[in-house]
């Protein structure tokens, strides 16, 4: 193959890989802080850049992102207040449903707003036809705010979950799955804060991808799969493993056009993730006592 | 030969050794008992038995067969029935057809048969209807047959349970902190219940806190304490044993 | 006591004969079809029921199965052998009598599989894909079933939309009529509407007996056991991950037939039928029903099915049944009670926000 060929794919998986690391991490908080998956985690990477998409036609681009980024914190913390609190007692079953539920109203609520057209955001510098070059293959420099963002991102959430207190609280929450429970429903703001940073995260993604893969309606579900098919690849609960999971997902779908179909790319991964499912559904560095989940 | 038999059966959580290789038999239509402090490894010694734990180490026959690892369910098929010490009833379904569960292992109909309503379906439920009702006749909880489990009282719950092992008419009938919440009264009727299943041919394996019930019904009696067994033997012989009673009164009552 | 429980199927199959000449009556044949279709629909989500109520699995992958049904009897049932008619396996199927001739909108001669062979080999496909994807899928527990049902119908539907040969996004048609009996057939078109109507409405009141008669009998007594507890279900003889096995393949068969009769009625499939949003709305009726209810399913399925398949929801057709599960949890999935002020108070809604929206 050329070089310039795989430079692309590897860019592209590169690109793609972050947005998936993103809703992966997305996933571990909630489901460090309360136990449960939250299947609207899609939905929060959708609005990142949907609002951010609208409103850069008000503010300065680096606001707009910003603003689109808290609205969509908010919205995460709203959900759980208003809705999920509610369910918390129910069990497990309740809770997937709930959150099928809300990643549908969203959904929804998406495209009586926005339509069903496309949309999508500036680059954050340059423009469609500025370049890089790189072996012999030509990319946008949005590629590095991509990389460069998730990387800050990660680094962000490390220093939170070591150094702050509400981070510690969240980790004591993710320790022992009683604890889980309780904090489940706890009314406190620990689950609520978690809510409204992991919709932070899902929307920083979305915008930051926005400029390369356009953003549309429709594709939280998408993202939710993949997204969790990485959180369980790398061991649920474990971001690092999720950064590293959703890379190497990226590139797998990014490279999987060399034998497979376009039309069939999907199918990889999600056979990627009923393959995690079946066979270790700890993922590749979870432990055997967090991947049972037999109980509920 | 023993209807049961354990050989060395051990089993760790981690670092602890909940079951340190424990071995003894249980005789047919004997009443045997096993009694130890709390955290000696009475109910994980019955989770080996019964097959919902599998063994680190070490052998349980039952009936002549090698059952070790064997499934629950496989368990349940060669004779074997079990009471939970927190009552694991259906909730939502009567008194009656959960007593009716237990006699699974008596019956064949599946899916097919079942979804058909397929008339060599019919004698056998009826069979099982009425065995079922025989069990809890014995149990005297008749009033309560067609009263869902979960709207009833702890100790009618316990006889529920109780009639749905029997139902099952096992070989082998393992009984988890059955006297557990009753008082002496009710102790003493149990006491009479135990005797009169013993009398049905049924052998009973049974873990039990209280003294007074274990001494009274009791053919044999093997103690456990940090998952050793530290003596077996006739009641007269346990209540003289030294050991036995240092492990009791060195310990603070839960 | 043993007759309330056969109300509801003996009520259908009552309903399935005397509504068309009541609906002929009231000038309102029309709606024959949708209610037609509403049958076959809800028996799809009866199957999930059986698996969601009683067994306690959860499956986002019914429409899959609806799918598989439809899309592998219009396959064959659709594919012409004439070119290969002297091949001697086709000849033998011939013999058996299990092709049938035709000609096709050109005047061309056709010579296809039965439909009948057609249905018994989508049925056992759907079998066998459900065995295969059940026996792991059903050792997972909570958000893991859901997740791996999700990616299995998701896996479904991108493959029909993605294959050439089962017609991409256009899916499968000239779907051929369906007979069950000389001069009964499933299929379209206003000849055979009421008879038809009679068809799907039977259909469904037997697929409703046999769960109800399954529900009552030993096995489903075992389920039952099952749902509430597997530790003691399993210390009492129940094989639980055979009866979760067998309910899941039920419930796929269930899904399958759905599908079979529902494309040889509409003549045609498409993917959308694989699509995740129906597999959510069979959720959502099993789940207003009352979870462990069938009549409650029945119910809400045919109401719901039907104001759907009417338009009464208009755009939010998806929003709707979204809403309807968040609603469903919170206020209490078991309580069919408020599972039907639920539903009253959602038919009323679009009239609302259809007048200021």
């Amino acid at each position: 193959m050329q070089s310039s060929l795989f430079v692309q794919y590897l860019v592209s998986g590169l690109i793609y890989g972050s947005i998936y690391a993103a809703v992966a991490i997305g996933f571990n908080i909630i489901y460090n802080a309360t136990g449960i998956i939250n299947f609207a985690q899609g939905e929060f990477a959708m609005l990142g850049g949907m609002i951010s998409s609208t409103l850069a036609g008000i503010l300065p681009l680096a606001l707009a992102v910003l603003a689109a980024v808290a609205l969509t914190a908010l919205v995460g913390a709203a959900l759980e207040r208003v809705f999920l609190r509610k369910v918390a007692r129910g069990g497990v079953l309740k809770m997937v449903i709930t959150t099928i539920g809300l990643s549908i109203v969203i959904r929804e609520a998406a495209l009586l707003v926005w339509g069903e057209g496309v949309r999508t955001l500036p680059f954050f510098t340059g423009n469609e036809v500025s370049s890089v070059s790189f072996l012999g293959a030509n990319f946008s420099p949005q590629v590095f705010w991509v990389v460069g963002i998730t990387a800050l991102v990660v680094a962000g959430l490390t220093a939170f979950f070591r150094f702050t207190l509400i981070g510690k609280a969240m980790r004591g929450c993710s320790a022992n799955r009683d604890g889980a429970s309780l904090c489940g429903i706890d009314p406190g703001r620990t689950v609520t804060i978690a809510f409204g940073l992991s919709a932070a995260i899902g929307a920083v993604a979305g915008c930051i991808v926005a400029p390369l893969t356009q953003t549309h309606y429709a594709i939280g579900t998408g993202l939710a799969i993949k997204g969790f098919t990485v959180a369980a690849f790398g061991g649920l609960g474990n971001s690092v493993a999720a950064v590293v999971a959703g890379l190497f997902l990226g590139m797998l779908e990014s490279f999987s056009i060399i034998v497979v179909p376009e039309a069939y790319k999907d199918v990889v991964t999600i056979c990627v993730l009923l393959a995690v499912l079946f066979v270790k559904p700890s993922g590749l560095f979870g432990s055997r006592a967090v991947g049972a989940l037999k109980d509920y | 030969m023993s209807l049961l038999e354990l050989e060395g059966l051990s089993r760790s959580f981690g670092g602890l050794r909940a079951v340190d290789g424990v071995s003894f038999a249980a005789e047919a239509d004997r009443i045997t008992a096993v009694i130890g402090p709390n955290g000696a490894g009475k109910t994980t010694l019955f989770n080996l038995i019964a097959g919902s734990l599998a063994p680190d180490s070490g052998r349980v026959a039952f009936d002549g067969a090698d059952i070790t690892g064997l499934k629950p369910y496989r368990v349940a098929r060669r004779g074997m029935a079990r009471t939970f010490q927190a009552v694991k009833l259906s909730r939502k379904m009567t008194a009656l057809e959960n007593v009716m569960i237990g006699r699974q292992v008596r019956s064949r109909a599946g899916f097919a048969s079942g979804m058909l309503a397929a008339p060599w379906t019919w004698g056998e439920e009826r069979s099982i209807r009425e065995e079922s009702m025989k069990a809890i006749e014995l149990l005297g909880i008749e009033e309560y047959r067609d009263k869902e489990t979960g709207s009833l009282p702890f100790g009618i719950q316990r006889s529920v349970e109780l009639a749905r092992a029997i139902a099952a008419e096992p070989k082998l009938l393992l009984l988890d902190e059955p006297a557990s919440g009753l008082n002496v009264r009710e102790t003493r009727g149990l006491a009479e219940l135990i005797a009169r299943i013993r009398g049905r041919g049924i052998t009973i394996l049974v873990v039990e806190h209280d003294m007074s019930l274990v001494m009274d019904v009791s053919d044999e009696i093997v103690v456990l304490s940090f998952g050793k067994k530290i003596a077996q033997g006739k009641p007269r012989d346990i209540q003289a044993n030294k050991e036995v009673i240092d492990i009791y009164l060195g310990e603070d009552d839960a | 006591m043993l007759i309330k429980r056969y109300l509801p199927p003996i009520a259908l199959a009552a309903c399935a004969f005397l509504l068309p000449p009541i609906l002929a009556a009231a000038k309102a044949s029309f709606l024959l079809t949708q209610l037609t279709m509403s049958a076959y629909y809800v028996l799809a989500s009866l199957g999930l029921c059986a698996l969601m109520g009683y067994a306690g699995q959860i499956s986002m992958g019914q429409a899959a199965f609806f799918a598989i049904g439809g899309y592998a009897s219009s396959f064959i049932s659709t594919r012409n052998l004439v070119a290969v008619a002297s091949f001697p396996a086709v000849r033998f199927l011939d013999a058996l009598g299990l092709l049938t001739r035709g000609t096709d909108s050109y005047g061309a001669a056709l010579l296809s599989p039965s439909p009948w062979i057609a249905c018994l080999c989508a049925v056992l496909l759907a079998v066998l894909v459900a065995a295969v994807i059940g026996t792991p899928v059903l050792r997972l527990k909570g958000h893991y079933l859901a997740m791996a049902t999700l990616g299995f119908g998701l896996v479904i539907e991108k493959i029909v939309r993605g294959t050439k040969a089962l017609g991409g996004a256009d899916g499968i048609s000239n779907v051929p009529a369906f007979d069950i009996f000389p001069g009964l057939a499933v299929t379209g078109g206003r000849a055979a509407r009421a008879a038809n109507f009679t068809i799907s409405w039977l259909v469904l009141a037997l697929g409703l007996l046999a769960l109800v008669n399954l529900v009552g009998s030993r096995a489903g007594r075992a389920l039952r056991a099952l749902h509430d507890g597997e530790e003691a279900a399993g210390a009492m003889g129940v094989d639980t991950a055979s009866y979760k096995l067998k309910v899941f393949v039920l419930g796929a068969v269930y899904a399958a037939v759905a599908g079979v009769l529902l494309t040889h009625y509409n003549g045609s499939i498409g993917p959308g039928e694989a699509n995740v949003m129906k597999s959510v709305r069979y959720v959502a009726i099993v789940a207003v029903g009352g979870m462990a209810n069938l009549t409650g399913t029945l119910v809400a399925g045919l109401i719901l099915n039907f104001l759907s398949l009417r338009g009464v929801f208009g755009r939010y057709d998806d929003a709707v049944f979204g809403i309807i599960l968040i609603l469903v949890m919170m206020l209490a999935p078991e309580a069919r009670a408020l599972g039907l002020g639920a539903k009253a108070a959602l038919a009323a809604l679009p009239r609302r926000r259809g007048g200021s929206g």
